[in-house]
C-alpha cells in the first residue's frame, strides 16, 4: 500500500463531508442548541430524524439534484466583473451568480430541500417567515410546485418595502399575512410563524429561511445551501487554477454566507468575510450588524449574537435592506467569528447603495441590496489587498424587488451619487404605497389542501 | 432608568441569600410543592395567577398581583416582560409590549416578587430565558432568593439546555418549573418531570396562551401521563378563563394556571378590582371540584 494511493486529492472537495460542527444536539461551540417551548421539541426531533435519513437517501439525492438542475438552473455561473473591479483597488472580482437562479436568489436552494422533506414526513401545509420576500417567494414557489398549502408571515413594514414580492407570493397561491406586532419586520414575522407552528404542528412544517433558529435548522439549511460554495470552489479552481484569496458574502441571518463559506472552511489560506448591515452606521445605534455590534444571548430558539439592551430585550434593527434587517444571526457565524475562521464587518446603507449603483452602471447587473453589501465589502477589501488579489463575491440575489427603494434613494431614478437628501429618500421608499400586492382576494395553490383549518399565528391565542 | 444595580451591599446580600437558599433546600424544601400540597390537603387544587410586571405600569401591576392574592390566588406567576414572547398569544403580547417599551426590567420584577410574598402568596417568576441570562443566571438566583421568590418557570428553556439554571437552583434551593406538552414523548415527560422542582407545567393545548371557551381534554390525558412517570405535582395552563373551567381542570390537576383572563381584565381597564373579582370566581372554582388523588 502506498500513501499516495489513499491520500485525498487536495483540490477536490468532498461534497458529502460536513464540518465537525454542530454536535449531535445542534451546538456550534457554545452557540446554537434549542431554546424552544417543549411543544415544539417533538416536531424538531421528527424533522431531525427524517432529515438525517433523507440526506443520505439516494432517491432524495437524485431528486434534489434533478430539481436543482432542471428547475433552479444550477449550476449558477461565475462571472468576472472587470469594470466593477476597477473600483476595487485593481483586485480581480468574481461573482457567484445566485441572482440567476429561478426566483432570483439563493433562497430556492434551501426551500426545495425542505419542501421535499415536508412531503417525506407527510405534512400538507408549509409556513415561512420572510424579510425581503425572497424566502417567501421561494417557499411559495416550492409549495406550488409540490402541491402544498403555504402561508407566509411578513412584517407589515416589509410588505410595504417589498410590495412586488408580496404580489409574487400571492400569484403563486400563497397566503401572505402582514405582521403588525413589535417592529413589524423579520424578527416579528419569525415570532408569528413560530406561534402558528406550535398551534398547527400536526399538519404544518415550518420552512425556515436561514441558518438560524433551533436545531436542526442551522445545520440543515447549511447543507441545502452549501451547493453555492461547492460549485464556486470548483469553478474558481477550474478557471484560475487557484483558490480565491477572499470569499465575501452579506450576512443577515447568514444562509447565503454559510452557503458559500462552507466549502472553503477547510482551506486555511482563504479569508472568509461576512458583511453585516451597518444601517446608518454602527455607532448611531441604527444598524443590523449583529456580530459587530451585539452580544451573545438567546433569540428565536438558539444562542448566538444578537442586538439586545440591558434587560435582554431584543433591539430593533435598521437597514435599507429588508433581507438583512434582523437583530440576530445564525449560530455558526457566531462560532466562526469566535474561533477566528471568519471575520465580520459592517457596511452602511450609503456604502451598499454606492456599490449597488456601481454594479448596475459598470456591469449591467442590478444586484439585490442585500448582495450590494458584499459588493461594498469587496471594494474595501480589494483596496486593502491590491491588484494581485482574487476576490469571490456571492451575488446572492437580483435587485428587481429593490427598484422602488433604489429609485427613492437616488432620487426618482436619477443615477447620481447619494446626497444629503438620502434619509428623506429612504423614508419615501419605506412609506411607499403597498400597491397591488396587498389585494385581499387570494387564489389558493392549484390542487393544494385548504388553509382554512389552520389557525393563523395572529389569531392562534384567540380561538373561541 | 434602573439598569443593573451594582450596589455596595451586593456581595453580602448575595452571600446571605445563597446561605438562606441552601438552608431552605435543606430544611424547608420546595415552596411551591408546599403550597400545592397544602391545597391538596384541603381537598382542592391550587390557583396560580399570571400577571406581567409593568402593565399598565409597574405600581398598578403590583397592585393587581396583590389583588389576585386577596381574591384567593395561592401562587402568583410574576411575568418578566420580553420583546419576543413566542409562546404568548395576542392578549399577553399586548400588555407585555407596553412594559417592554417602558423599559421594565428585573429590578421591577424583584420588587413585585417581594410584594406578592408580603401579601401572603408564593411568588414564582415566569420568564423567557434571555432576560435571565442577560441579568446573570447566578445573580438572578441570588436576588430572587433575597426577594422571597420560590423559583422560576422558563417556557423556552428545556432541561437539555438548562445546565446553568440547574446548577444555580441546586445551589440556592430555588424551584425550577419546566413545561410538558401533549406532543412530549414518554421519555421526555419523565426526564422533564425529573428535572422539575415545585411542579410540572402542563401546557394543555398545543398552541400559545389565550383564553378558550372549552378546556381540551388533552389536558387531562397529559396530566395522567405525567403522573404515571413522576410524583411531582402537575399544574395545567393555557386555556382557563372562568370559574367553571377552573373547576373542570381542578378535578384532575394539582393546580390551575390562569394568565390571559387576568391580563384581559387589565386590558379592559378593570384594574386591580377586576383582577380581585376574577380571582374570587376562580378560587371558588378550584374549590368546587374534589381533587382526585
Amino acid at each position: 500500500m502506498t500513501l499516495s494511493a489513499h491520500a485525498p486529492a487536495p483540490d477536490v472537495p468532498d461534497a458529502t463531508a460536513r464540518p465537525e460542527w454542530p454536535d449531535a444536539t445542534g451546538h456550534f461551540g457554545v452557540y446554537g442548541g434549542r431554546f424552544v417551548p417543549e411543544a415544539l421539541v417533538a416536531a424538531l426531533d421528527e424533522l431531525t430524524e427524517a432529515y438525517e435519513a433523507m440526506r443520505v437517501d439516494p432517491e432524495f439525492v437524485a431528486e434534489f439534484a434533478r430539481l436543482q438542475r432542471d428547475y433552479t438552473g444550477r449550476p449558477s455561473p461565475v462571472t468576472e466583473v472587470a469594470r466593477f473591479a476597477e473600483h476595487c483597488g485593481g483586485a480581480r472580482v468574481l461573482l457567484k451568480r445566485e441572482d440567476l437562479n429561478h426566483t432570483g436568489s439563493h433562497k430556492i436552494n434551501n426551500v426545495l430541500g425542505q419542501a421535499l422533506l415536508t412531503k417525506r414526513i407527510g405534512k400538507t401545509r408549509v409556513i415561512a417567515e420572510t424579510g425581503a420576500g425572497q424566502h417567501g417567494v421561494a417557499t411559495a414557489t416550492a409549495a406550488a410546485l409540490m402541491g402544498l398549502s403555504c402561508t407566509v408571515y411578513m412584517g407589515e413594514e416589509d410588505t410595504r418595502r417589498q410590495a412586488l414580492n408580496v404580489a409574487r407570493m400571492r400569484l403563486l397561491g400563497a397566503e401572505v399575512i402582514p405582521v403588525t406586532t413589535g417592529s413589524r419586520t423579520l424578527k416579528d414575522a419569525i415570532n408569528e410563524a413560530f406561534r402558528d407552528w406550535v398551534t398547527n404542528v400536526e399538519t404544518t412544517n415550518y420552512v425556515f429561511g436561514t441558518v438560524a433558529g433551533p436545531h436542526p435548522f442551522p445545520a440543515m439549511v447549511r447543507d441545502f445551501q452549501r451547493v453555492i460554495g461547492d460549485e464556486a470552489r470548483e469553478q474558481v479552481l477550474e478557471r484560475e487554477g487557484r483558490l480565491p484569496d477572499v470569499v465575501l458574502a452579506c450576512v443577515g441571518g447568514g444562509s447565503n454566507a454559510i452557503g458559500i463559506f462552507t466549502a472553503f472552511v477547510p482551506d486555511a489560506g482563504v479569508r472568509l468575510v461576512g458583511l453585516e448591515a451597518g444601517g446608518d452606521g454602527v455607532d448611531t445605534g441604527r444598524h443590523a450588524a449583529t456580530i459587530t455590534g451585539g452580544d451573545p444571548g438567546v433569540l428565536h430558539g438558539a444562542r448566538s449574537y444578537l442586538l439586545q439592551d440591558d434587560n435582554g430585550q431584543t433591539i430593533e434593527s435598521h437597514s435599507i435592506s429588508a433581507g438583512l434587517d434582523y437583530p440576530g444571526v445564525g449560530p455558526e457565524h457566531a462560532f466562526l467569528h469566535d474561533i477566528g475562521r471568519a471575520e465580520y464587518r459592517p457596511v452602511t446603507d450609503a456604502e451598499a447603495m454606492e456599490a449597488f449603483a456601481l454594479l448596475c452602471r459598470t456591469e449591467g447587473i442590478i444586484p439585490a441590496i442585500e448582495s450590494a453589501h458584499a459588493l461594498a465589502g469587496a471594494m474595501v477589501v480589494g483596496r486593502e489587498l491590491g491588484p494581485d488579489s482574487l476576490l469571490l463575491v456571492n451575488l446572492s440575489g437580483r435587485g428587481d424587488k429593490d427598484v422602488e427603494t433604489a429609485s427613492a434613494w437616488f432620487g426618482l431614478g436619477e443615477h447620481t451619487a447619494p446626497t444629503d437628501d438620502d434619509e428623506r429618500a429612504v423614508e419615501a421608499g419605506r412609506g411607499a404605497e403597498p400597491g397591488p400586492g396587498l389585494d385581499e382576494d387570494q387564489q389558493p395553490t392549484e390542487g393544494a389542501v385548504t388553509n382554512d383549518e389552520a389557525v393563523a399565528g395572529p389569531d392562534a391565542g384567540e380561538q373561541a | 432608568m434602573s439598569g443593573a444595580p451594582e450596589d455596595d451591599g451586593g456581595v453580602s446580600i448575595a452571600a446571605s441569600a445563597s446561605e438562606r437558599g441552601a438552608e431552605r433546600s435543606r430544611s424547608r424544601g420546595s415552596a411551591l410543592a408546599a403550597v400545592i400540597g397544602k391545597a391538596r390537603a384541603d381537598g382542592r387544587a391550587a390557583l396560580i395567577a399570571y400577571l406581567p410586571v409593568g402593565y399598565p405600569d409597574v405600581d398598578t401591576s403590583i397592585a393587581a398581583m396583590v389583588a389576585a392574592v386577596e381574591g384567593g390566588a395561592d401562587v402568583v406567576e410574576v411575568g418578566v416582560p420580553y420583546s419576543d414572547p413566542g409562546m404568548d398569544g395576542p392578549v399577553i403580547q399586548e400588555a407585555v409590549d407596553v412594559a417592554v417599551r417602558a423599559g421594565v426590567g428585573m429590578p421591577d420584577v424583584l420588587r413585585a416578587v417581594e410584594a406578592v410574598a408580603a401579601a401572603g402568596a408564593v411568588p414564582v417568576v415566569m420568564s423567557y430565558w434571555n432576560p435571565i441570562e442577560r441579568y446573570g443566571v447566578d445573580r438572578f438566583a441570588d436576588d430572587l432568593v433575597a426577594a422571597g421568590g420560590a423559583g422560576a418557570i422558563t417556557p423556552d428553556l428545556i432541561p437539555d439546555e438548562a445546565a446553568a439554571w440547574l446548577a444555580a437552583t441546586e445551589r440556592t434551593g430555588l424551584d425550577r418549573v419546566f413545561l410538558v406538552a401533549p406532543s412530549s414523548t414518554d421519555a421526555r415527560l419523565a426526564a422533564t418531570a425529573a428535572a422539575s422542582r415545585g411542579f410540572v407545567y402542563a401546557a394543555s393545548t398545543m398552541g400559545v396562551t389565550g383564553t378558550r371557551a372549552t378546556v381540551s381534554d388533552a389536558a387531562e390525558r397529559l396530566v395522567a401521563r405525567t403522573r404515571s412517570v413522576s410524583g411531582t405535582a402537575v399544574c395545567v395552563g393555557l386555556g382557563v378563563s372562568s370559574g367553571d373551567q377552573a373547576a373542570e381542570v381542578a378535578a384532575f390537576a394539582d393546580g390551575v394556571i390562569v394568565g390571559s383572563a387576568y391580563v384581559r381584565a387589565l386590558l379592559a381597564g378593570e384594574g386591580p378590582d377586576g383582577v380581585r373579582v376574577l380571582s374570587e370566581e376562580l378560587a371558588a372554582g378550584v374549590r368546587r371540584a374534589r381533587v382526585r388523588t
